[in-house]
């Protein structure tokens, strides 16, 4: 099987999110970038599927120079080729012209399955893997967290759960597939992976030009954090001497008659 | 201009004994704002055969909970068994089309007033697995923007809106301008509070349609099974019992467990409980686990890594047991207990018990 991995490079999230000055992106200097949770579940499933009918991985991310690193670290993981659609560092590209320029590389290789994650953790748009299968012309499921492939038929099997209810889509192959973290525990890279993975060549395209980039979609205008609820926690007590208080409280809330 | 919404049910539609889901009331919530001339549309997917009419697809007291939420038009469209996201974004794209599709003239059962009156100008969906899938095939087959999670919406003529909506699942928020012939916008199922419409129930009319669907557009559909577990879902339940790190094992969640059911309620967990391996990834609060918004959050255990608070945000009340009082959770908890889960939780199971077995002998003599 030929599957390609569409990954993104976003911030290190871990206390509180700091913005830049301007207030347009998350300032993550000190913290780092790294992939989504998702995305780091629909590598190792691609992985998985590689592993068990042979065939190779591609990821391919939309991004800066930088997004090399993430990139990078997928090679480490067992991915075998890797492609950069380069961007100006600082231009963030919306989702129709993101789904645009990964359809320029999944168009040109000859992949039976394309892997996203659901949904990017930073801009969380819902959509790439969709406006992307329809560029393709390709069947599409999302959120996915169960996916059996059977490579002889062409056919694959992906579920999700939905308000307590179990939804299993039929697709046939070539498709595409989101997925969510859940699907499978994501391995460590291995030491030999990683060495590999410095010396791997990647292939770089140029990325579309902002005026492309921005046309279309949703224009943002400025990040803000939400207001914390700036209230003080009432303490009820300590142990299990604060139950009494804690059932009256259960009580006014109307958890309990 | 039209705002047509799709509308999420809870329970079986058969019988009209299905209900509109909260998060679906979320989102008529913030559609109605944009529909002041030209009415506010909900849209059904009933599935099944069409009746021609013969008997209303929707029930009245479903109607009625449309109404209170100032619904002025339901579509109850047949004809697609079970949920296949391409084809009811297709109907979603002939119900919004303008001029007035010939075709809804023609559907069968199409009572008075067979098309919108005015051109729909935004389709708005809750920010389900569903909504948001929808919406983005529509926005792929239209080739319209379509901004996923918004909380708040300003409508400023001319095509131009100008948004709010949510990136990393509500750590942030992005101030944003949608410019589109039709907006496509789905509505945080988190952060938008459900609000019956002030002016009262609208007259409201109900259109039966069965439109034509491509075979190809079926091809992706659901095939729907019971998911594990049988209780009530942790999206929708009222009361969560979280649960984390604090649990220590697999086995420490049965005193979890055993307070969940005294108070009608689900356990909940945080990342590292699924990455432990105690608990499987179907019970995850967070980012990228489930988004909950039960009355009660209690949270066990659990030191509150911004992630998780991604997921918990929503909850009316939170009540955090932790033997580290400085930890994020206790400090934005409304109420907080300091002190060991494994001794509080226990306790706290007797004592509902032993007030309930209390309430059920009392009426016998506080009766008046």
């Amino acid at each position: 099987m030929e599957i390609l991995v569409c990954v993104k490079r976003v911030p290190t999230v871990g206390g509180a999110i700091t913005l830049t000055a301007d207030r347009r992106a998350i300032d993550a200097l000190a913290s780092g970038f790294t992939i989504s949770p998702h995305e780091e579940c629909a590598v190792e499933e691609a992985i998985r599927l590689v592993e068990r009918f042979g065939g190779s991985v591609t990821v391919v991310t939309l991004g800066p120079a930088a997004a090399e690193e993430q990139l990078r670290a997928c090679l480490a993981l067992g991915a075998s080729g890797a492609v950069l659609i380069e961007t100006e560092p600082g231009l963030e590209v919306g989702p129709i012209a993101t789904a645009a320029a990964l359809h320029s590389v999944a168009a040109e290789g000859n992949f039976d399955l394309v892997l996203l994650g659901n949904e990017a953790s930073d801009t969380g748009d819902y959509q790439v893997g969709i406006r992307l299968a329809h560029l393709l012309g390709r069947p599409v499921a999302t959120g996915i967290k169960a996916l059996a492939v059977d490579d002889a038929a062409g056919w694959a099997s992906a579920s999700r759960a939905y308000r307590g209810v179990l939804e299993t889509f039929a697709l046939e192959l070539p498709c595409v597939v989101t997925v969510k973290e859940g699907i499978n525990l994501p391995r460590y890279p291995s030491l030999p992976g990683r060495l590999r993975a410095k010396r791997a060549a990647i292939t770089r395209v140029p990325g579309p030009e902002p005026a492309a980039a921005a046309a279309a979609d949703v224009r943002m205008a400025s990040l803000r954090v939400p207001d914390a609820p700036k209230k003080q926690a009432t303490v009820l007590g300590q142990g299990a001497e604060a139950v009494p208080a804690l059932v009256n409280v259960l009580v006014e809330l109307g958890v309990v008659s | 201009m039209t705002a047509f919404c799709l509308v999420e049910l809870d329970g079986g539609v058969e019988g009209g004994a299905a209900g509109v889901a909260d998060v679906s009331l979320r989102a008529l919530t913030l559609a109605r704002g944009l529909a002041a001339s030209g009415g506010l549309a909900a849209v059904v997917f009933v599935g099944g055969a069409s009746t021609g009419g013969a008997e209303p697809r929707v029930g009245p007291g479903l109607v009625a909970d449309l109404a209170a939420y100032g619904v002025t038009d339901v579509y109850a469209v047949s004809g697609i068994d079970g949920y296949a996201p391409l084809a009811w974004a297709r109907v979603l794209q002939w119900l919004m089309s303008e001029p007035a599709n010939p075709e809804l003239h023609e559907s069968p059962g199409e009572s008075s007033r067979p098309a919108p009156e005015h051109p729909g100008h935004a389709v708005v969906a809750a920010g389900t697995e569903r909504g948001n899938e929808v919406l983005a095939h529509l926005g792929a087959v239209t080739g319209l923007p379509m901004a996923a999670n918004c909380t708040g919406l300003v409508d400023n003529g001319a095509g131009e809106y100008a948004i709010v909506r949510q990136r990393w699942a509500g750590l942030l928020l992005e101030e944003a301008v949608l410019e589109a012939p039709t907006a496509l916008l789905t509505v945080a199922t988190d952060a938008v509070s459900a609000v019956p419409d002030q002016a009262g129930a609208a007259t409201i009319t109900v259109h039966d349609v069965a439109p034509s669907v491509d075979g190809s557009d079926l091809a992706v559909r659901a095939i729907e099974t019971p998911a594990g577990g049988g209780g009530a879902s942790l999206a929708t339940a009222r009361v969560v019992v979280g649960g984390g790190r604090g649990v220590g094992s697999a086995d420490g969640f049965g005193p979890l467990e055993e307070l969940a059911a005294v108070l009608g309620g689900v356990v909940g967990v945080s990342r590292v409980v699924t990455s432990e391996g105690w608990r499987p990834h179907t019970m995850q609060v967070g980012q990228t686990g489930t988004k909950i918004t039960p009355d009660l959050y209690l949270a066990c255990g659990i030191s509150g890594a911004i992630q998780h608070f991604a997921g918990c945000s929503g909850a009316k009340s939170i009540i955090a047991i932790n033997t580290d009082a400085t930890a994020p959770m206790m400090t934005r908890a409304d109420y907080a207990v300091i002190g060991d889960l494994h001794a509080v939780v226990p306790a706290l199971t007797e004592a509902l018990r032993q007030r309930r077995s209390t309430s059920e002998l009392s009426p016998l003599w506080r009766r008046p």
